[in-house]
């Protein structure tokens, strides 16, 4: 039993590592702003909510476990808060989301150094 | 040379990963266009150096480089950049790149000449490790009966140094205010915001509902997370630096989601320079307080008086505690440096970034949202 | 130059590196803000070859634990016979404190000098217009002249 704990608590570690390069390929091959946001921080939310889940697995019912589950309570707090405030600055400063072949116009295009596609680097 | 040679395990290729991953960043930041990508790819730099810090067995350090490194210093680059705006990064001439190239090429190749003689990595036998440093190891829990070596060399060994220190964040605070204004403009009338103490009195603030909440939440706890990691800068990682740096990136984030006004009538600008002077006053404080006590300057175990000492030891011995009177010497004095350290630097930080923030206001038209 | 070499001394070669990309950053980039930015992964590497000078093998963090403890015991049985005795205190080996405490005052100096460096920026920006090095070295010469 408790071998196979051990086990599921590092598949499920390991699982949540893949997740999170998962988001990072997708984050650096999505076309647009909005679905790199979605990639970037869905994945990375889950992530670390798989990793801990497999950490907490592994150290069994300790305090590290209730650190752990603390530190996940954070993060389930402030990713997805990071990733609306970026979208929210994104649609503020006037890009919009890229639909199908066709782009919408920005409505206001006050900021210089703002490209078409978002692509900033 | 004696000693583990680390062995090719996960530590290691975790080691050699952060590294690689170090490398690349300052390639990217050097081969950067723009100064935005350069200043979130710092960002990245100080979150894999935290990384790579706690890999080498500092967790203090790391804590510190985390908050400060993926933290202060980037809201204060951001504040920079956005005061400094329209400014596109010329790609420099060829005889710059490949004169720069080659003075970086040949002092580099000097350094690592120089570096082949260092001792190995984790070499407990070197000359750093086996004689100070073994020495602060072995004494600490006698002399200072902190748990946290650190911390005991930080505020108890070499308190005069982190005085120094103290003295410098805040000459550097000092400083930042001369030049980008105390941040007062800040709180003069802005016609664009309603009078009225309303939420619904605010165009934009459908958009920050999210924020605003998280950030109510957010704000207690991290405040909450500063005084902890002062309190028990003793017995785990932790201390006055990084629980200073916290406290100004509660105030930091107030800031940010509910804007600079609301910020400023709840921790003033001249508050906050106050209690960065007042840290450094009371540091120096300390050391007096000990030298009046007949010790010399910073000497922990003379800041309680003789007289109180004395009847502390006989009331410690009676009711069986063990621990004498000497401990509390230190550990009064230890505290004492840590809570001057946090007010000084929290003070600082949180006058530097209401100088760039304040500065913003006049400068850059707010966008739409 | 054996493996064995290179694996016990990589780190310091990895961070002159860094400390040299972070010097040519400060050479070659125009824009003073970059420049801000060199410097400060300049001092930050730096800071770096004092930690990894500090790292002693088969140790732990210099907070004290007792031997007998879980934890203690846990980096005991990785250490070969007698090892955590010659080198330890008290049962358990401990990095090097020193190079933390000083490091750590240094990365939060760091960052107020990268304050007073920025400041000085924005004011070059508002008295110039500029915050490339050879427009104000250009607009300097400009002023100069009209003099």
């Amino acid at each position: 039993m408790a071998e196979a704990i051990h086990w599921t608590g590092g598949t499920l570690a390991l699982l949540g590592a893949l997740l999170t390069v998962a988001g990072a390929a997708g984050a650096l091959r999505f076309p647009d702003v909005y679905t790199r946001i979605h990639a970037a921080s869905l994945t990375d939310t889950g992530g670390a909510t798989l990793m801990m889940l497999g950490l907490g697995l592994l150290a069994g019912l300790s305090l590290v476990t209730l650190k752990l589950a603390l530190a996940w309570l954070f993060i389930m707090l402030t990713s997805p808060t990071a990733a609306h405030a970026l979208a929210n600055a994104a649609h503020g400063s006037g890009l919009r989301p890229q639909i199908g072949l066709w782009r919408i116009v920005p409505a206001q295009a006050e900021d210089g150094d703002q490209t078409d596609d978002g692509d900033g680097a | 040379m004696t000693g583990i040679a680390p062995p090719l395990d996960a530590n290691t290729l975790l080691g050699f990963g952060l590294l690689t991953m170090l490398v690349a960043t300052v390639a990217a930041i050097a081969l950067s266009r723009r100064t935005m990508t350069a200043i979130l790819l710092m960002s990245v730099y100080s979150a894999a150096s935290t990384m790579w810090l706690l890999l080498m067995d500092a967790p203090d350090v790391a804590f510190t480089e985390a908050v400060v490194g993926a933290g202060v210093s980037t809201v204060v680059l951001l504040g920079a950049v956005l005061l400094t705006r329209g400014e596109r990064v010329a790609k420099a001439g060829r005889w710059r790149v490949a004169a720069a190239a080659a003075v970086t090429l040949v002092l580099g190749g000097l350094l690592v000449y120089a570096a082949i003689d260092l001792p190995a990595l984790g070499d407990p036998a070197s000359p750093a490790n086996a004689h100070v440093g073994r020495l602060y190891l072995e004494a600490a829990g006698r002399d200072t009966g902190a748990d946290n070596v650190v911390t005991a060399v930080l505020a108890s060994y070499r308190g005069f140094d982190t005085l120094g220190e103290a003295s410098v964040i805040f000459a550097a605070g000092v400083g930042v205010a001369l030049m980008l204004g105390f941040g007062t403009r800040a709180t003069q009338d802005d016609p664009r915001r309603s009078r009225v103490r309303g939420l619904d009195a605010l165009p934009e603030s459908d958009h920050h509902v999210v924020l605003r909440v998280a950030a109510k939440l957010l704000i207690p706890v991290i405040t909450l997370c500063a005084f902890y990691v002062l309190f028990h800068g003793e017995t785990g990682a932790g201390g006055g630096f990084q629980a200073g740096v916290v406290a100004a990136v509660a105030i930091i984030l107030h800031a940010l989601v509910f804007g600079l006004a609301d910020t400023m009538v709840a921790v003033r600008p001249g508050a906050a320079r106050a209690l960065a002077a007042l840290g450094v006053l009371a540091y120096c404080g300390l050391g007096v307080a000990s030298i009046v006590n007949g010790g010399m300057f910073l000497d922990h175990d003379f800041l309680l008086p003789p007289a109180f000492q004395t009847r502390l030891q006989t009331w410690l011995e009676s009711a069986g505690i063990s621990g004498g009177a000497h401990d509390w010497g230190q550990h009064l004095g230890m505290l004492a440096v840590e809570s001057a350290v946090f007010i000084t630097v929290a003070g600082t930080m949180v006058t530097v970034f209401y100088g760039f923030a304040g500065r913003l206001r006049d400068a850059v038209p707010e966008p739409g949202a | 130059m054996s493996a064995s070499w290179l694996l016990s001394h990589y780190t310091h070669p990895v961070v002159i590196v860094l400390m040299m990309g972070g010097l040519y950053i400060v050479f070659t980039s125009g824009n003073l803000i970059k420049r801000m930015i060199g410097l400060a992964i300049f001092q930050t590497s730096a800071a770096f070859l004092f930690i990894a000078l500090g790292k002693v093998g088969g140790g732990t963090a210099p907070i004290t634990i007792e031997a007998t403890s879980e934890a203690g015991q846990a980096l005991g049985q990785r250490l070969p016979p007698g090892y955590a005795a010659q080198f330890g205190v008290e049962g358990v080996v401990y990095s090097n404190p020193l190079p933390h405490a000083l490091i750590l005052t240094a990365i939060v100096v760091g960052v107020s000098t990268l304050a007073v460096g920025l400041a000085i920026a924005v004011r070059i920006r508002e008295a110039y217009g500029a915050v490339e090095a050879g427009e104000i070295e250009r607009l300097d010469a400009e002023a100069g002249r009209a003099e």
